[in-house]
């Protein structure tokens, strides 16, 4: 079949299109996570946040230029059991009622090798706000991409946990939190 | 001169009865307590003792497969040596359906048993919070059950020391030379 000179322009303009910034931008929260692990006299007990929202700008092209924007509604907390979920909104802990969300907002990504980034920002929980370094890895899957990672959270360093709950021999300091966030890509319109 | 358990057979003995005792009463005191980190060790220390009994008392059946008890005076009428059998038969069915029990109930609230912090129970049942409530029924009156054997066997002990002077607590007792 002889292709037409038109037909071959718009696929040569289809071609140019797709070329550009491929960006994952919009979070599904039904194919996305936030769990953590905290450890109670060395057991280690799951939790999760139901929920929760992340607005991305990730183009595996230019992963310096990602942003990341983190939301947890902290009141959304499954720490195991009712009464631990009762205790952990509570004053001592997160404080729900004065600070109902947790806040990451990333200040600069960086490549580490492979499929493996750095996300480096600013951390705001009951107040307190430190800065943090996420470790992520970011897969595609379909038309979406699967970012995983590790917040590594020191739940002193937030006052999470006040009194003598402040003994982190019976609950350990490092509260790992995990997330698996699976975001749709936004075709970027190429600017001005 | 009567004749006595081996050396090893009372250390397990009172050593398991010290735990269990203990067991009781921390048991009561802490499962009414307010959540607090004190709650929690309790919580810990108990499961720690309770799983330590589990483990004894099978060190404690393997020693008495090999080194029988010495035998009931035969003075005594035959339906106190069957009771006597029986008694002890449920003590060791309690000795480890006690903690069996803890264990699983653990499991169903989704808390893994860690031995001493240190060493992990398998998780036999996975996080079910309804298998949990009834579980932790369970417990209860399974220990409140136990308490009451527990409380026979230790006033068949006093009345036969105290009310038959027959010598029979001196069995489990280290001999005085
Ligand atoms: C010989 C061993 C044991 C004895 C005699 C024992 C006895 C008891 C007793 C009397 C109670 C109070 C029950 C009540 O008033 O509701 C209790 C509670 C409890 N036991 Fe045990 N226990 C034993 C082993 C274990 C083990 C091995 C575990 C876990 C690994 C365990 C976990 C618990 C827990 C979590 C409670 C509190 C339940 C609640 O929240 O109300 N126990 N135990």
């Amino acid at each position: 079949m002889k292709r037409s000179p038109l037909l071959l322009l718009l696929l040569a303009t289809l071609g140019t299109s797709s070329a550009f910034a491929v960006e994952y931008t919009t979070v599904i929260p039904e194919k996305s996570k936030i769990t953590f692990t905290s450890k109670q006299m060395g057991v280690p007990v799951d939790g999760k946040f139901g929920k929760f929202t992340a607005t991305l700008n990730f183009d595996p092209a230019k992963p310096e230029a990602a942003k990341a924007q983190i939301e947890i509604d902290l009141a959304s907390v499954d720490a195991g059991s009712k009464e631990a979920n009762d205790e952990v909104i509570s004053k001592g802990w997160f404080n729900v009622k004065e600070f109902p969300k947790a806040r990451f907002v990333s200040t600069s990504v960086k490549s580490v090798g492979g499929s493996r980034y750095e996300a480096r920002g600013q951390m705001s929980i009951k107040g307190k706000t430190r800065d943090m370094t996420i470790a992520f890895s970011y897969r595609p899957a379909g038309v979406n991409a699967v970012f995983e990672g590790l917040l590594p959270l020191q739940r002193t360093q937030f006052g999470i946990g006040e009194g003598a709950w402040g003994d982190t021999s019976v609950v350990a300091d490092e509260v790992p939190i995990k997330f698996r966030l699976t975001a749709s890509q936004a075709i970027a319109t190429p600017k001005k | 001169m009567i004749e006595r358990y081996t050396r090893t057979a009372m250390l397990l003995h009172w050593l398991i009865a010290m735990l269990i005792l203990g067991l009781f009463g921390l048991g009561i005191y802490m499962a009414d307590l307010p959540l607090s980190p004190q709650k929690l060790k309790f919580y810990s220390y108990h499961k720690w003792a309770g799983v330590s009994v589990f483990l004894l008392v099978w060190v404690r059946i393997l020693w008495r497969i090999k080194h029988a008890p010495p035998a009931l005076p035969a003075s005594q009428p035959h339906w106190q040596q069957l009771a006597a059998h029986a008694g002890h038969g449920l003590l060791y069915v309690l000795m480890i359906a006690a903690p069996v029990s803890g264990w699983l109930m653990s499991s169903a609230h989704g808390f893994t048993t860690v031995w001493f912090g240190v060493l992990p129970l398998p998780d036999l049942i996975g996080k079910d919070l309804e298998l949990a409530a009834t579980l932790k029924l369970v417990h209860r009156y399974l220990n409140y059950s136990f308490l009451a054997v527990v409380i026979g066997h230790a006033l068949v002990a006093i009345k036969h020391q105290w009310v038959d002077s027959d010598g029979t607590l001196n069995r489990m007792l280290p001999s005085h030379h």
